[in-house]
């Protein structure tokens, strides 16, 4: 039994930025890199069904480039054998629907029986590749799942579904499956020195687009938009309150009263 | 003339309003391309939506019956499929709501669609259509077409679009779905708890913290501080999930609406959309936060760029 679970490697940009010479993107001596905070939880949560069977196997893989591979380092270190990363150089900006048939090209080598991955990722906030994942393999899936009660082997899971205003969905799914996950699900372990150190003696195994079947030109041919440009929108339409903190607050106060009896 | 084709959403017999935002925002592109505007109803009595959605600017809406009350994406999805099919439509529509998470992506993969989410601002250009979304936590926009794309589906993120009062008088039509094999079943819906606490919708002051509150043995001073200054406490995402104060606390799309707050003073919290949504409507919004381009900053009329713990401690002294 196995569960494949993509992780990605997101960027942050620095307090201050400046964009590429493009326009398209920030230049990257200004970005830094950091697991995504969603696939904790995604990650967290095979092992827990690892944990809880036996002889089940729980693989991380992401698409990304070589310091990619300290995401799955990473998750290494919680738990796992081994993880996968592929890379081309033509994956660089690849859109969601293109890394979603990457995985999907990854799926079809490993076989595993579900699908975890995290709901979104914070850098761009698609929140698109999982389900494209599932419309690429035809697997059965659902979104923003809080809560899963499956055993590997079982034919279908129970799943809480996070709906907006607080509200839950209870459903099951046929498996395998592709479940995108939420936040909150559960509470994610921290990898441990230790963790980190063996890690580093797991395999991780390198594809190319070649060993997937897959071309960057065929795979361009998917990308579902094209960047123009980006840009920093309008911003502070607050009124700053200036001075040192004791003179901030007073001020707050004062704002605060003012409000209250104007409300 | 092209098609705008607008999906609507309901849930447990109720219209989701954003799919009121979402057809605004579809009439206002209509008035610059020219395309009609269609709203699918899917659902089991299409009949029961579809008055609430024809608006002026519609130009008709398209009842889709299908054999499940609830939710269900490969429904949707072959649905909708069919429908772009039929239709070819230049532009589809839906709210970026936990459904549409569910089965658009899905769509646009196997109609191989142009495709961009939580969109709030769209427009033809001589090129075709052009979408804006965020970008790293909305310090940037990025703005995105779709080249050689004959549809393309848009998620239009919600709060931004005021819905259209008019209504209209659309032509009704139906269409047949090809029945879809189900493989995943609604089983129930899990109300809310009722812990007993307070209801934050309710609140008319409300002091929220955020991450930036950093370990729950600091939740205390600010419970103090929002009760010295008759505040209630409310929080971010985050603070939930650690379960440092109840679900009920929390402001945001998956959290609670504070429809009734007056002053809303946000701490450590970097304004994600998904909490936006719960307050963005507030009239007065005040934001502590040591970054100053977190986006909490874009709403808030009044702006701390400190620390929460120093302006906390500051606050005390002068209640005092």
């Amino acid at each position: 039994m196995k569960i494949l679970v993509p992780v990605k490697q997101i960027a942050v940009v620095d307090e201050d930025f400046e964009l590429r010479d493009d326009g398209k993107d920030v230049d990257p001596d200004y970005l830094n890199f950091e697991a995504n905070e969603w696939d904790d939880y995604s990650y967290e949560a095979a092992l827990n069904i690892m944990e809880a069977s036996d002889g089940v196997e729980v693989v991380p893989v992401t698409v990304g480039p070589d310091d990619a591979e300290d995401v799955l380092r990473r998750c290494l270190a919680k738990g796992g054998d081994r993880g996968i990363r592929v890379w081309d150089d033509a994956l660089e900006d690849a859109n969601p629907a293109v890394v979603a048939q990457v995985l999907a090209g990854v799926a079809a080598r490993e076989k595993p029986d579900m699908i975890l991955t995290g709901t979104l990722s914070s850098d761009r906030s698609y929140a698109q590749t999982g389900v494209a994942l599932a419309a690429a393999l035809g697997w059965p899936h659902v979104a923003v799942v809080t809560g899963i009660e499956w055993t590997p082997g079982d034919p279908k899971a129970t799943l809480l579904r996070e709906l907006e205003g607080g509200l839950v969905e209870k459903l099951s799914v046929e498996c395998p499956a592709v479940l995108t996950i939420q936040l909150g699900i559960n509470t994610p372990r921290y990898a441990s020195l230790r963790g980190l150190k063996q890690a580093k003696e797991k395999p991780v195994e390198e594809l190319s687009l070649d060993h997937l079947g897959l071309s960057g030109d065929s795979l361009a041919e998917l990308a579902s938009f094209r960047v123009r440009r980006m840009y920093k929108p309008e911003t502070g339409q607050a009124e700053l309150i200036e001075g040192t903190p004791a003179e901030q607050a007073a001020r707050l106060a004062e704002i605060i009263k003012e409000l209250k009896g104007a409300a | 003339m092209g098609e705008i084709l607008v999906i609507a959403e309901h849930r447990q017999g109720q219209l989701n309003p954003a799919s009121l935002e979402v057809i605004a925002a579809a009439v206002a592109l209509k008035e610059e391309s020219g395309h009609k505007v269609t709203v699918a109803v899917i659902a089991e009595s299409p009949d029961d939506f579809a008055g609430l959605v024809a608006k002026a600017g519609v130009d008709e809406v398209v009842k889709v019956p299908v054999p499940v009350a609830s939710f269900q994406s490969d429904t949707y999805e072959a649905a909708v499929l069919a429908l772009a099919e039929a239709r070819k439509p230049a532009v589809i529509m839906c709210a970026h709501t936990v459904d549409a998470w569910g089965y658009a992506p899905a769509v646009a993969a196997r109609g191989q669609f142009g495709c961009a989410t939580d969109v709030f601002e769209m427009r033809f250009e001589a090129e075709g259509l052009v979408a804006v979304r965020a970008a790293y936590a909305e310090k940037l926009h990025m703005e995105v077409d779709f080249p050689g794309k004959e549809t393309v589906l848009l998620t239009v993120r919600t709060n931004v679009f005021k819905p259209l009062e008019d209504d209209g008088s659309p032509a009704v039509t139906s269409f047949e779905a090809p029945s879809a094999e189900a493989h995943t079943e609604h089983l129930t819906f899990v109300e809310p708890e009722q812990t007993g606490d307070v209801d934050i919708t309710q609140a008319e002051y409300m002091l929220s913290i955020g991450r930036g509150v950093g370990e729950e043995d600091n939740v205390e001073e600010f419970k103090e501080l929002a009760d010295a200054f008759g505040f209630t406490l409310g929080c971010s995402r985050p603070i939930a999930d650690n379960g440092w104060l109840p679900k009920s606390r929390q402001v945001g799309q998956s959290g609670k609406t504070v429809a009734k707050c007056k002053i809303y003073l946000a701490l450590g919290i970097s304004g994600s959309v998904q909490h936006m949504a719960g307050m963005k409507h507030v009239p007065n919004i005040i934001a502590v936060n040591k970054d100053a381009e977190a986006s909490i900053f874009t709403i808030a009329k009044y702006g701390i760029v400190g620390d929460m713990f120093e302006i906390a401690e500051e606050l005390r002294d002068q209640d005092s």
